[in-house]
């Protein structure tokens, strides 16, 4: 045994000097852009505070990674030796971030999940194409991730963080002076933020709801054409779009040239879908193309009428409900059953994208059998509680009778007390 | 006809005795004066607990005690089971109203001192009802399983962990693990149903016959002219009877108009709801520990309020050993004014709880 301590003893003779000075020597090495920038101050200082928090940074790349030059030499003339690169032109910056986040064979060191194609795609752009053509406000790279202070998307105070995007593109696309002359109109943050994927995204904090580039895309941002439309809708609203692709709409939508979602549902100001969309009414899109004669007017007509039955008998069984449940009754079961009825009433409005009236009608008496039940369940409940108020009256009434008679008994016994 | 009547009655009063305890019953008085209304609320308390044991009795036909189907039995038979919501309400309004009627009768017997020479046991018989009591409404609650019994359960338990020296080994105890689990309820359910009523019927056995034994106390301060004596049978008991009628009324008017809830079926996994507090007779307990500073000198706060009501409850126990004027037919302010203080404290802490719920 003896021996054995021996010789662990000597390592650690040799290991403890040996991880000190390993540990000394790194903390010796210098990073001179860091602190020459950081001597000189004002805007120069400025990437020294911001990179402390840039992702480039949590993976150990330095100054020199990007920019070139020594960072070990002190002396600035040293320092930028030949491979100093400074900071890129504006319309260099997609080709200089591109140089490692194209090469695959680099980034899959740091994260093979990573996508290589950013630069090819941003070439697709509208961005990209103008800054091709000299246009050196279109956005690169550096507007939309930021400079020194690049944090990964998935940091929630990312500039491309999903709640962060809206904010992000109307930096350039809201501001008027600087869109002017691009003849594209910058209302489109304001429009998106009422709309309910806004409502989604910022009330609900429901990360999944769409923001700027789940319709435009991100590195290959463009408005999406009139046929494209419907297929970007679909691919979160996929049975909603195949009810339409169904439907007549479809047929004359493509013959005219009109994008399908957007025609009723808008762009930007995509506003929770009411049922006053539907039908005649003052507020329903069905009346901008059809004429009040016409067979499509009378099936919107139609369908409207349906659907407002449908919800009213709705409301009736679960007014019957609360009126129960008010008075004490259980009506957790039917109070159940009832959104089975609500689930209709969700498909039912779905069904009307397909404008197949038949389909409509079976859903929806599908959905009223359900509401039926839930009313009649309403009802006997609401006679269960009148049922127990009565018997409630009625047995105060004995109980009283009971208690008048043993108050009199009471009195005799304490007046013949007295009297004795 | 009236021969084999007589034989029969005769045959069972040579076997049971029932002639002398009619005589007893013939001749017992009972002190009236201005006072006596609070006499009435022993009668209440037993009347309730009667109410207990049948509405008990009763629930037990739907009852199920596991955390898979006890919340399902429950909302079964608060929605489907014909009365059930009856039954069910009944038990649960009478229960609550049944430890304050408990509290009242302790603090009027408490002010009349009626505690003093020679009802020593009967205050003390009393002191464990109210105890047992306690412990029935704290394992009543949690058998429904729903969220706020659940978490109010856990609260409860919580405190009862702090006790020093003992709390962890309690809680372990009462809950068949370290938290709450599937081994609670039935736990729970087995205290509720067999472990307390079998110490109730010893306890209220013992109570009782001290209370017919030595009779009722006449307070001290009343001159011996200002108290007269009636019969108990029947001047008192239809007074209580009286009494009786009225708490059902009551209880009926709750029942109706103010159903039990069943609430949302527990779920262990889910936080915490805001506002959770105990069954209402444990608030004051509650927000006190709430307040507490976590220390008050070397000692951690929680422990030294847990150790002050200990040592409190065992000083109100032994009230009628410590208060010696009244033992001896003395009139004893002092403790009148702890009784008060007492009192005081219990109805501003309750208070404070639901006045005050972020405190």
């Amino acid at each position: 045994m003896k021996p054995k301590h021996k010789k662990s003893n000597l390592v650690f003779i040799v290991a403890i000097p040996a991880i000190m000075f390993s540990a000394l020597s790194l903390y010796s090495q210098t990073n001179s852009c860091l602190d020459c920038h950081r001597e000189i101050g004002d805007e120069l200082a400025m990437p020294v505070e911001e990179f402390k928090l840039d992702v480039h940074q949590e993976f150990g790349l330095s100054c020199s990674d990007c920019h070139g030059g020594n960072p070990a030499e002190e002396d600035i003339d040293l320092a930028k030796d030949k491979t100093f690169e400074g900071a890129p032109l504006r319309e260099q910056i997609p080709e200089f971030c591109a140089s490692c986040h194209s090469d695959s064979t680099y980034m899959r060191r740091f994260n093979p999940r990573l996508r290589v194609d950013q630069l090819d795609l941003y070439l697709t752009s509208e961005h990209g194409k103008l800054l091709k053509e000299g246009d050196t406000k279109a956005a690169v790279c550096t507007d939309c991730h930021n400079t020194h202070g690049i944090l990964a998307s998935s940091h929630p105070k990312s500039w491309t963080f999903p709640w962060n995007i809206p904010d992000t593109c109307g930096r350039c696309h809201a501001d008027n002076d600087f869109m002017k002359g691009y003849r594209i109109p910058t209302n489109q943050l304001e429009e998106y933020e009422q709309s309910v994927h806004a409502y989604a995204l910022f009330e609900k904090k429901d990360l999944s709801a769409p923001v700027c580039n789940d319709c435009h895309g991100n590195h290959g941002a463009a408005p999406p054409e009139v046929t494209s439309i419907a297929y970007v809708c679909r691919q979160c609203h996929p049975s909603t779009g195949e009810l339409f692709s169904k439907s007549p709409h479809k047929t004359a939508y493509d013959e005219m040239g009109i994008s399908e979602c957007e025609a009723c549902h808008g762009n930007h100001k995509i506003l929770s879908p009411s049922d006053d969309m539907l039908g005649t009414g003052k507020e329903a899109v069905c009346i901008q193309c059809h004429d009040p004669d016409s067979r499509p007017y009378e099936v919107a007509s139609r369908i409207k009428e349906m659907l407002d039955d449908f919800i009213n008998k709705t409301h009736s069984a679960s007014s019957l409900l609360e009126q129960a449940e008010g008075k004490g009754v259980e009506v957790s079961d039917p109070k159940f059953k009832l959104r089975e009825a609500n689930t209709l009433l969700i498909l039912v409005r779905n069904l009307t994208h397909g404008l197949d009236i038949t389909a409509i009608e079976e859903k929806i008496q599908e959905g009223e059998k359900v509401v039926l039940e839930v009313q009649e369940a309403g009802m006997t409940a609401l006679k269960e509680a009148t049922f127990r108020r009565r018997g409630l009256i009625i047995s105060t009434f004995f109980v009283f009778l009971l208690a008048v008679a043993l108050f009199l008994k009471i009195r005799q016994i304490e007046k013949k007390n007295r009297t004795q | 006809m009236k021969k084999s009547l007589k034989d029969v009655l005769t045959y069972i009063d040579e076997r049971f005795m029932l002639s002398s305890l009619l005589e007893f019953a013939r001749k017992k008085k009972v002190p009236e004066h201005k006072h006596s209304i609070w006499y009435y609320f022993g009668g209440i308390c037993l009347f309730l607990f009667i109410v207990q044991v049948i509405t008990g009795i009763l629930l037990l036909l739907y009852y199920s005690p596991s955390v898979d189907s006890a919340y399902e039995s429950i909302h079964t038979l608060m929605s489907r089971v014909r009365f059930g919501w009856l039954i069910r309400s009944v038990h649960s309004w009478s229960a609550n109203i049944l430890i304050g009627a408990i509290f009242v009768h302790m603090f009027s017997a408490f002010f009349l001192k009626a505690y003093r020479k020679p009802r020593e046991f009967t205050w003390i018989s009393g002191f464990f009802l109210l105890l047992v009591f306690l412990a029935f409404g704290f394992s009543g609650y949690l058998l429904p399983w729903n969220e706020l019994s659940f978490f109010a359960t856990r609260v409860g338990t919580d405190i009862a962990g702090t006790v020093p020296l003992l709390g962890k080994a309690i809680k372990t105890f009462i809950l068949g693990g370290p938290e709450i689990s599937a081994a609670t309820l039935p736990r729970f359910f087995w205290f509720h149903v067999a472990i307390l009523p079998l110490f109730t019927v010893v306890i209220l056995g013992i109570h009782l016959v001290l209370v017919q034994v030595l009779g009722m106390s006449k307070p001290i301060s009343l001159p011996e002219d200002k108290v007269r004596e009636v019969p108990f049978f029947p001047n008192f008991i239809l007074k209580d009877m009286l009494g009786w009628l009225l708490i059902l009324v009551l209880i009926g008017v709750l029942c109706v108009f103010l159903p039990w809830e069943v609430g949302q079926k527990a779920d262990p996994f889910a936080g915490t709801p805001l506002g959770i507090k105990p069954e209402w007779y444990f608030t004051f307990m509650f927000t006190t520990l709430k307040i507490i500073p976590s220390h008050v000198l070397f000692i951690e706060g929680e422990v030294l309020a847990i150790l002050g009501f200990m040592v409190g409850g065992l000083l109100w126990m032994l009230v009628p050993f410590l208060d010696r004027k009244a033992s001896v037919e003395k009139k004893s302010p002092a403790f009148s004014w702890i009784g008060l203080f007492v009192l005081l404290y219990i109805i501003v802490f309750t208070a404070l709880t639901y006045l005050l719920p972020n405190l």
